[in-house]
């Protein structure tokens, strides 16, 4: 049992702790969690803290995967999405005393990639000839009407997904998306980060993070609209 | 009533519950007299779903590791 769930309940919500987004990678873990780890992740867990390098390889080829699908959304660009795995592996391995298992290390591991991705992105240039993002956003009459009114897509609803194409064709758009609205889209849509944590997280105000997520996703709407709007794929 | 613009400007809000109650109406009786807003509606939250879908797809069925990247993270921690 999480060591919060073991107080005296308030009669009003207990204030909201901000943790600088610089820590987030060296706190100790404290998500609930089911009763601790599962036995193989405890076992490899001690195995890692013994230094074990048949551990660490596991570690790496267990996570590793994940964890690049992680970076690569957010780099958009296989060399940085590499790197930044390299570097959330080096900040795990250090951080595995501090790890104190209220998560399941694949959590614990996906946190560290998010962070490690974010932090490749402060220190990168930015990427030449991105897409203007007003092409991205609807266009209106001057009477405030739809320019280009929309009309449905597909009714398939997610099954849409069974279809390989379907599939890229929504990596591709989130990739395309102008970095900054990708990165907020993933933040808040993706990792399921709120508005006050992603606003810390990136440096922003949150009705700022308000406004560039509305963006993305209406971005994100423009570029699988031609794809799936009536015609089969 | 509020023009299609104006609509689509506070969708995420209408989305999210958070206009008030005489805006959510004001919102609602739009959406009853334009198709086309009602078509955006549901695709914008659509592209929402396909893009949570696709990346939890990701995670659930990830590709390996590129066996340089393994190697190269196994070298950097020995080096530490």
């Amino acid at each position: 049992m999480a060591w919060h769930d073991q107080r005296q309940p308030l009669s009003f919500p207990p204030p909201r702790v901000t943790i600088p987004a610089f820590m987030s990678n060296v706190l100790p873990d404290i998500e609930a969690g089911e009763g601790g780890l599962p036995g193989d992740e405890t076992a490899l867990l001690a195995s890692l803290r013994a230094g074990d390098a048949a551990a660490f390889e596991r570690l790496v080829r267990d996570y590793g995967g994940r964890m690049l699908a992680v970076t690569r959304r957010f780099l958009a660009n296989d060399e940085d999405a590499q790197d930044a795995v390299q570097e959330a592996f080096l900040s795990a391995f250090k951080a595995l005393d501090r790890f104190e298992g209220q998560s399941r290390l694949g959590t614990w591991l996906h946190r560290i990639a998010v962070n490690a991705a974010l932090m490749k992105l402060r220190t990168r240039k930015s990427r030449p000839q991105e897409q203007s993002a007003d092409e991205l956003l609807p266009q209106f009459h001057a009477d405030g009407h739809q320019a280009h009114p929309t009309s449905g897509w597909r009714d398939e609803g997610l099954a849409a997904l069974e279809r390989r194409e379907t599939r890229d064709l929504v990596r591709r758009s989130i990739e395309n998306l102008p970095e900054n609205y990708r990165i907020v889209l993933l933040l808040r849509d993706i990792e399921g980060k709120d508005t006050e944590e992603t606003a810390e997280l990136l440096g922003m105000t949150p009705n700022a993070v308000k406004t560039r997520l509305h963006r993305a996703r209406m971005a994100l709407r423009e570029l699988l609209d031609p794809h799936l709007r009536g015609a089969s794929l | 009533m509020i023009t299609c613009r104006e609509l689509i400007d506070f969708l995420m809000a209408y989305c999210d519950g958070e206009l008030p109650p005489d805006q959510r109406a004001t919102f609602e009786k739009h959406l009853s007299l334009c198709p086309p807003c009602v078509a955006y509606l549901k695709t914008y939250q659509q592209a929402v779903c396909l893009g949570k879908a696709v990346c939890a797809e990701e995670e659930k069925e990830p590709q390996p590791v590129p066996e340089e990247l393994v190697k190269a993270i196994l070298a950097a921690r020995g080096k530490k």
